[in-house]
Formats: structure tokens, C-alpha cells, sequence
């Protein structure tokens, strides 16, 4: 076997198709976009793929197990604040601060009459504790509240509207709590990681990889989990959630599992957000961003990986374009762009890349026609069944029949399980 | 309660929505290999019967007991786990899924988040699959969207993904509902198949359908027991007929 055909059939790629997708990607990504755009423009990208985070989550989390979350800027935000308080603290050290009345501390703090650093902050000065916290407060906070609604069987719109209220109070929260979060203004000034200056070139584009990096380790990872059990028992309980519970799965703990990686995800976007842009505020964490997020997933595909990546890419640059131009009009823009894509293009980007490969013919896996049912009334199908089950005289010649259809039907399940794999993920 | 040799042992179960008994002071034994058939008019509390048995509803009061295990204080999956699968008047399979992973998501394996992350499709997995999948005739439709299915096909491929956990209490709803006359007989021979090593409750209007795979049939009226026993004895009972097979 070739590395070519291993990668082919391996459940991870998703076909031949799954790898052409995920090699041209990592080449825009990788290549093509650091070659073309000068640092200022790579440092915007860099803005945007860290929203990719959040866009790859909800594939799995809305795309495929139907559960649509309005909240996620609560995890960007969480993971952006947490990495923003290390880098906060950093750049206040005693001798850069000595103007304040109390050296030391964030200058929000010093206005705002703190005399001493609030105790939830002194982990934060640990870099360590701080990548453990981002990793771990979202994806615990995920848990609290996907523990209170999934086992209570919250779920449809009820559940995107708790979300949705959940991002509002903690925007709200954020921006009342000044003296400790730094209020409407967010984070700003942040300077040096570990004396390592964030600011410079070389810094943009270091992290500029890293968070390409990271990006696909987190596709890698949703392809795993995809490809697994877990993610075909995401697709039923999607369709028939009663079922699912009645074959013996706790649905509600899958539910939970799936919307705390998502949170997790969302907030390592967030920290690298707070790293590439060298702020973070209160704007990234309410209503509208965690439904710009949404509607990102949405144009590029809500059940593709590597469509949600484009759809973050293409509406963020319509938004830069267009909001240059048109400040007020961006709004309504982004608002028909949804429900366009909702009413005429329901799978987005992924969508129409699909349809027209299969068109034209790009990939031959995926050209074949669906395979459709042989007897189509349910009359003939018995009298087909009928016929290969009845007679007893016939023993021998339906058994080789049988034996015969079973060969086939060895050979074609892997492949074409596969191939369905490859146009979920 | 006392424990019994039953496979299942209902005894005055009773669950009542804002004072309406759907189900009334219901006590109903089954055997182990029995197949029997509820049968009653519509609002005789039949379904209801078997979302008590199954969890989906909880009781006012009474007991259900599997095995001599209490059901009712157990959640939904913990019922099925213990062995009682259940399958609901309208065909509830995975329409975006193929039959095969219709079944193989059915096999209980895997049955937790981290289990079902590192699941792998073994040969085991496989053989029960083409297994069960010979029994409800569908081998030819293994790699086939479940959507494009029949009516009648998909009401085999629920029964076939109940089958893959292997159950010992079955319990069906309205099984044959919009099946072809072919269909039905196919499906009549597939029931009196599978209840060979366990025990199956049917829920079924048609009564040419109950005759060919009744052991004992219980008749429901307003959530009470109007007749139990043969085929034969129900259908010359008086108030039977009187409420139900008379119309």
C-alpha cells in the first residue's frame, strides 16, 4: 500500500476527496497566503482563522448533532480573557506601572481605585496555569451549563435562546465589572509573552503558523471524532433523538461531551485571538459575535470542517471590504447573507463545491450515483424477497446466490461508509 | 411485590395525565419465550402500556418488575441495557445513516461517550450486522441510505436494530402498520422467528395479523384488562365483542 492509498482510506482524511480538500487547505493556509499578503493583511487572516476555531466546533456541535449554540463567544471570549489576563500582568510589572498609585497591577485596575491584585488573578501569572486554564475554565463552564439543560432534556430553539441569554449577561458582566475586567475598553496594551514581544513581525508571523497549526490539529481531531461511533451516533441522534435514548446510549452525556469540546476549541480561537491581535474585549463575547460565528459555519457549511474554515475566511473579508465602504450597511448585509444561505444553499460553500465537483466529474469517488433501490414498491420488493427465501428445493443454488452477493457485499461497505463519511465531514 | 418466575411481571400499574387514568390498576403477567398481542380499541391505553414498561412514561403507581428487577425507578437507558427494547408506531430509524450503520449503531458496544469514541468495527460487529440483517431481509440493502427504504423495509430495519442489542422483552408497536398483504405474512413468519428465545409484546389492530402470531392475547378498554387468554376464547368473549371486534 502507497502513502497515497493509506491516507485515502484512512477514516481520518475522508477519502480521496478528504485529502485533496485538507492538502489544498493547509496550502492557502500555509503557503499561498503568507507568500501573497504582506504581515499586515497575514495578521488580519491570522484574526480571522482564530474565529475558525469556533466555526470548526459548531460543524460538529449544530452540524452534525443539531445543537445550535448562540453562545460560543462565551468560550472565545473566556479563552481570550484568560490568556489576556497573563499577558495583562505581564505588561504591568512594578517598574513600567511606577506612575500608579499602586504599582504593579493593571493600569484599569489603578483607575478604577484597586489597591491590590483581586485573588482569582494570582494564577494568572503562571503561563502553564494560564494554557491549563484555557483549556479547562470554558470547557468546565460548557459543562455547568450543558449539565443543567441537556439532562433536563433542554434542547431546540430553548437551547440556542439560554446560550444566546448566557453570552449577554457575561458581556454584560464583563463590561460592569470594570476594576476587574478592564470594563468596555477590554485588555489593551498587552506587550511581551515570557519577554517574548507579541508585537513585532517575526512574532505575527510565528504566531500566524502556530494558529494554523493549531487550526488543523483541531480538524484532525473533529475527523477523528467524526469518523468514530460518536460521530455517527451524533447524525442519529440528530434525525431521531428518542430512538438513540432507546437503544441504550444516556444521550444527554454525549450532548455534553460534544458541546464542551466545542467550548474548548472556541477558546483556544479566543487565546490566539488575544495573542495575534494584542487585545480583548467585551465585543468578541456577547450576542452578535457568537452569531457571526454562526452564520460563518453556516455560509462555508455547517456539516463541513474545511468549509467552515472558507465561510470564516470569505465573510470576514466581505466584512473588512465591505465595512470600509459602507460601515452601516455591513449589518444588513451580513443578516440577507444568512438568510440566503439558510434558504438557498442550506449545506453553504461545502455545499455547492459538491454539487458541482460531482457534476463535472472532479472525483471519481464521488461521481458515482447514489445508489438507488432496485424494486422501488414495496409489492415487488416482497415478491423479490419472497422469491430468495421460499423454496427449500432450491437450497443449493441460493446459497451460492447468497454466497455470491455476500462477497460483494464485503467489499462495498468500507468504501462506500467512507465515501459517506467524506461528504459529512 | 413478590419476585416471580416471569419474564416480565406488571402489577397494579396505574398512571393517571391531570386525573385521566389512562392506565388503571393494570396487572399482566408475560412468560419467557411468550409472544403476546395487546389489542383495544384507540385511547385504550395500549401504547401508553408499553412507554410505562419502557420508561418513556413514568407511573402514578405500581410496579413493573424485568426479571424481577424494578423498572420504573430506572432511566430509559438503563431500562434498555437490562434487555427490554422497544419500537415505536412510526419506523424511527436513522434516515441519513445507511442500513448498515443504522444496525451498527444499534450494537451495544460502545455504549458510552468514551466508548463509543475508541468503538472499532470488528469482525464481530460485522457478523451480527449481516446476521440480523439476513433476518429482516434487507442483506441486499446493507450500503443503501435508510431513507430510500420502503415503509414496510423500514419497519423491519427497526425491528433489525432492536434485534442487534438482543433483548429478552421485545416489545412492538403496531409492527405491520401500512405494510403490503406480502409483507405482513413476511413479517408474521420474522416475528414467530424471533421470539423463539425471548419474550415479545405486540401491539395490533389487524386481527388476521394476530391470529397467525398470538400465543395469548390481553384486551385493553379504557386502561383496564377486558379479556386475556387464546386467540379463540377472546374472540367469543362477549364484552369483547361487545367494545371492540363487534364495530
Amino acid at each position: 500500500m502507497t502513502l497515497w492509498e493509506k491516507m485515502k482510506a484512512s477514516p481520518l482524511m475522508g477519502g480521496k476527496e478528504g485529502v485533496i480538500g485538507l492538502a489544498v487547505l493547509a496550502a492557502v493556509i500555509f503557503v499561498v497566503l503568507p507568500l501573497g499578503v504582506d504581515i499586515f493583511r497575514l495578521n488580519l487572516i491570522g484574526k480571522y482563522l482564530t474565529y475558525a476555531f469556533v466555526a470548526v466546533g459548531l460543524v460538529m456541535l449544530w452540524g452534525h448533532g443539531g445543537i445550535l449554540s448562540l453562545g460560543q463567544g462565551i468560550f472565545f471570549g473566556l479563552g481570550g480573557y484568560a490568556m489576556a489576563m497573563f499577558l495583562k500582568l505581564e505588561a504591568s510589572d512594578p517598574l513600567s506601572t511606577k506612575i500608579q498609585s499602586t504599582p504593579g497591577i493593571p493600569d484599569f485596575m489603578d483607575w478604577n481605585q484597586l489597591t491590590a491584585l483581586p485573588w482569582f488573578w494570582e494564577p494568572f501569572k503562571s503561563l502553564p496555569f494560564t494554557i491549563f486554564a484555557v483549556l479547562t475554565i470554558p470547557a468546565l463552564f460548557a459543562y455547568i451549563i450543558g449539565y443543567a439543560m441537556f439532562k433536563r432534556r433542554v434542547g431546540g430553539v430553548y437551547f440556542s435562546i439560554i446560550t444566546q441569554a448566557i453570552a449577554l449577561i457575561l458581556s454584560i458582566l464583563i463590561v460592569g465589572q470594570q476594576g476587574y475586567t478592564g470594563g468596555v475598553n477590554g485588555m489593551t496594551d498587552l506587550r511581551t509573552m515570557l519577554g517574548w514581544d507579541i508585537r513585532t513581525d517575526s512574532a505575527k508571523y510565528i504566531l500566524y503558523f502556530v494558529n494554523g497549526l493549531l487550526l488543523f490539529g483541531a480538524i484532525f481531531l473533529s475527523k477523528y471524532i467524526m469518523s468514530s461511533k460518536f460521530g455517527m451516533l451524533l447524525l442519529a441522534m440528530r434525525d431521531k433523538e428518542e430512538r438513540v435514548r432507546f437503544s441504550g446510549y444516556d444521550v444527554s452525556n454525549f450532548k455534553i461531551f460534544i458541546f464542551c469540546l466545542a467550548a474548548m476549541m472556541s477558546a483556544v480561537g479566543g487565546a490566539m485571538f488575544t495573542l495575534q491581535v494584542g487585545f480583548m474585549s467585551p465585543s468578541f463575547v456577547g450576542i452578535v459575535p457568537s452569531i457571526e460565528m454562526v452564520i460563518f459555519c453556516a455560509v462555508g457549511g455547517r456539516a463541513s470542517l474545511i468549509g467552515a474554515v472558507y465561510g470564516t475566511l470569505l465573510v470576514n473579508y466581505g466584512k473588512t471590504v465591505f465595512s470600509e465602504t459602507y460601515p452601516e450597511m455591513w449589518l444588513f448585509l451580513m443578516g440577507g447573507l444568512f438568510i440566503s444561505v439558510v434558504m438557498f444553499f442550506p449545506s453553504g460553500l461545502a455545499g455547492i463545491w459538491d454539487k458541482y465537483a460531482t457534476k463535472y466529474g472532479w472525483f471519481k469517488d464521488k461521481a458515482e450515483p447514489v445508489k438507488k433501490p432496485e424494486v422501488s414498491t414495496s409489492e415487488g420488493e416482497a415478491q423479490a424477497v419472497l422469491t430468495e427465501t421460499a423454496p427449500e428445493t432450491s437450497m443449493a443454488t441460493d446459497s451460492a446466490a447468497k454466497k455470491a452477493t455476500r462477497k460483494k457485499a464485503d467489499t462495498t461497505p468500507a468504501i462506500d461508509s467512507n465515501k459517506m463519511r467524506g461528504a459529512e465531514a | 411485590m413478590s419476585n416471580t418466575d416471569f419474564v416480565l411481571a406488571v402489577e397494579d400499574l396505574t398512571v393517571s395525565f391531570d386525573g385521566f387514568k389512562a392506565v388503571d390498576s393494570l396487572t399482566m403477567y408475560i412468560d419467557k419465550n411468550e409472544l403476546r398481542v395487546l389489542v383495544g380499541p384507540n385511547g385504550a391505553g395500549k401504547t401508553t402500556v408499553l412507554d410505562l414498561i419502557c420508561g418513556k412514561t413514568k407511573s402514578t403507581s405500581g410496579s413493573i418488575k424485568f426479571n424481577n428487577t424494578e423498572l420504573t425507578k430506572l432511566s430509559e437507558h438503563e431500562i434498555v441495557r437490562s434487555g427490554v427494547g422497544r419500537k415505536f408506531q412510526n419506523p424511527s430509524i436513522y434516515e441519513n445513516l445507511s442500513v448498515y450503520q443504522n444496525l451498527e449503531v444499534s450494537y451495544p458496544k460502545g455504549r458510552g461517550v468514551f466508548g463509543s469514541l475508541t468503538f472499532k468495527r470488528t469482525k464481530e460487529v460485522e457478523d451480527r450486522v449481516r446476521k440480523v440483517a439476513e433476518d429482516i431481509m434487507l442483506t441486499e440493502f446493507l450500503d443503501m441510505e435508510s431513507a430510500l427504504l420502503s415503509h414496510g423495509q423500514k419497519q423491519w430495519l427497526e425491528i433489525g436494530m432492536l434485534l442487534m442489542q438482543e433483548p429478552e422483552l421485545l416489545m412492538l408497536d403496531e409492527p405491520v402498520a401500512g405494510m403490503s398483504a406480502k409483507e405482513r405474512d413476511q413479517t408474521a413468519e420474522l416475528l414467530n422467528r424471533i421470539c423463539q428465545n425471548r419474550s415479545v409484546i405486540v401491539i395490533e389492530h389487524d386481527m388476521e395479523f394476530v391470529k397467525k402470531i398470538a400465543h395469548k392475547v390481553t384486551v385493553l378498554h379504557q386502561g383496564k384488562i377486558l379479556a386475556e387468554g387464546p386467540m379463540e376464547k377472546v374472540q367469543s368473549d362477549e364484552k369483547v365483542i361487545e367494545v371492540y371486534l363487534g364495530h
